[in-house]
């Protein structure tokens, strides 16, 4: 359906109807697979990098500069590239890993590795919001780094790191979305090939639809967390 | 008869090296504390005090000279060896640095965490150590609850918990006002009595250090200006800098007067 022989209420009628839901659907599946996927690895992976940005920096517990720029300057790098380009370069080594450079695996592991470097910065930053006489205050009881980091470090800056994490989710979403169009599936994939394509404004509809309210309820839920944990700590 | 000494403090040097210029904060400092002392550090903003007690417990390298608490040479341990010794050493601080994310026991206990206590021992010592400084109704309390001379109430319990033998102070009254800080100063006299315990006690606030210190160190530009007991040194001041430490804590108590003769 598009606006040159339907009104706009006639598209947004069919953008609900059952037959363009069938479609939709199944995309929502395949989004929310890759996303929660791409989301738990990023997670995994861009946390420990933060810890070790933040570690191993000048100032840092246990300072190691040179590995520091290191690791810096390859993050930046990897930053600097659209996560489509990102996606392009990804492809080969997913085949590589998985034996296929195409569907919605291979764009898991592309997504990740756009997504780490963003997600490891961001951890750096929340780390990096703590008060440094906390810090002080442990090394002088004689606590080691390692406890300062995983004891101190992470659960005092909480809140910042969930706010961090949410945003590093609503990211993913919009690159699994990206990575549709690159035959992954998903709710790209039918934004791109019907609504894109054949000019199907309903289907455009509805999928903007649901990714408006997945992000929506991610930010939601990191909100509400970041709070709760703010309001039992009696900091808000 | 070195050995009297509990604490000595012998030449020590520090400079802070940055592009534009490097900054000599410590001049060959030396200190004699005896056991159960509480030895204050006078000095104005910028004079090295804060430098000179983070030199103690090493948080601040020295450049150069020699730090011994009871037997061990704090300069000469290895880092190993150190965050050992630091469990001996106990430090408040002007900003409390208390962990948000622990309620007041956890904040105590977390210093006797993994090296050795059965959970049982923690618990008695914390309990014990919440009796000492007044605050046993507010053990689950999280530290956004408490005022600001609870606070520091929980970084002295915090700061006993491994007995330690010294009890470094970094400007710990000086975020308080004045009748917390009574309070404050109150206790730590009380635990320098009961647990005989050595305190090195660093202010501006030349108040606090009468009331509290019976021996006191001058600093002024990294150097000590003099030292000795805390009378001796205010009441007949060798140099100007202890003398204008009595003349401002005078002035202030005969400008209260005037004001409030002339208050109509």
């Amino acid at each position: 359906m598009t606006f040159r022989n339907h009104t706009l209420w006639e598209v947004l009628q069919s953008a609900f109807s059952v037959p363009i839901w069938e479609k939709v659907v199944p995309a929502i599946w395949e989004t929310l697979y890759m996303v929660v996927l791409s989301t738990i690895f990023t997670f995994i992976i861009g946390l420990l990098l933060g810890l070790v940005l933040v570690l191993t920096s000048k100032e840092g517990l246990h300072p190691v500069v040179w590995f520091n720029r290191l690791l810096g300057a390859i993050v930046n790098c990897l930053r600097s590239l659209p996560s489509m380009i990102m996606i392009i370069i990804m492809l080969p080594l997913a085949r590589l890993i998985l034996g296929k450079g195409y569907g919605a695996n291979a764009c898991i592991i592309a997504l990740i590795a756009s997504c780490v470097p963003m997600y490891g910065r961001l951890v750096e930053n929340s780390l990096l919001e703590i008060q440094k006489g906390k810090i002080e205050a442990a090394k002088a009881m004689g606590i080691g780094s390692a406890r300062i980091l995983f004891t101190i470090m992470v659960p005092e800056t909480l809140p910042s790191l969930i706010r961090s994490s949410t945003v590093a989710v609503v990211a993913v979403i919009s690159m699994t979305a990206l990575a549709g169009s690159f035959g992954a599936g998903g709710l790209g994939d039918i934004a791109v090939r019907f609504g894109f394509n054949r000019f199907q404004w309903d289907i455009l509809i509805a999928t903007v639809f649901v990714l408006v309210i997945m992000v929506q309820f991610v930010q939601l839920i990191g909100d509400l967390i970041a709070k709760l944990i703010l309001k039992k700590r009696h900091l808000l | 008869m070195a050995k009297e000494s509990f604490i000595e403090i012998i030449d020590l040097y520090k400079t802070f090296y940055s592009k534009d210029q490097d900054i000599e904060v410590l001049k060959n400092i030396n200190i004699q504390i005896r056991k159960g002392d509480i030895f204050g550090v006078i000095g104005f903003s910028g004079a090295g005090k804060s430098t000179l007690v983070r030199c103690i417990n090493r948080l601040e390298e020295p450049d150069k000279g020699y730090v011994r608490i009871g037997d061990q040479v704090i300069t000469e341990l290895s880092k190993k060896d150190l965050r050992i010794a630091r469990r001996k050493i106990g430090m408040i601080f002007q900003s409390f640095n208390l962990f948000e994310s622990k309620t007041v026991s956890e904040n105590i206990a977390f210093p006797m965490q993994h090296i050795g206590y059965s959970k049982k021992e923690i618990n008695e010592k914390v309990s014990r150590l919440l009796e000492i400084v007044n605050l046993s109704d507010k053990k689950n309390s999280y530290p956004g609850q408490l005022s600001g001379g609870q606070k520091q109430r929980v970084g002295i319990a915090r700061a006993l918990a491994n007995d330690p033998d010294v009890l470094l102070c970094d400007e710990a009254t000086s975020a308080l006002d004045p009748q917390t800080t009574l309070s404050v100063l109150e206790l730590l006299k009380d635990v320098n009595k009961k647990l005989g315990l050595t305190i090195i006690f660093i202010s501006h606030e030349i108040d606090a250090i009468r009331y509290v210190c019976n021996h006191v160190a001058v600093i002024e530009e990294g150097t000590i200006l003099e030292q000795g007991g805390v009378k001796e040194v205010f009441l007949h001041p060798k140099t100007s800098t202890s003398e204008l430490f009595m003349k401002i804590s005078n002035q202030m108590q005969e400008n209260a007067w005037v004001e409030e003769g002339e208050g109509i």
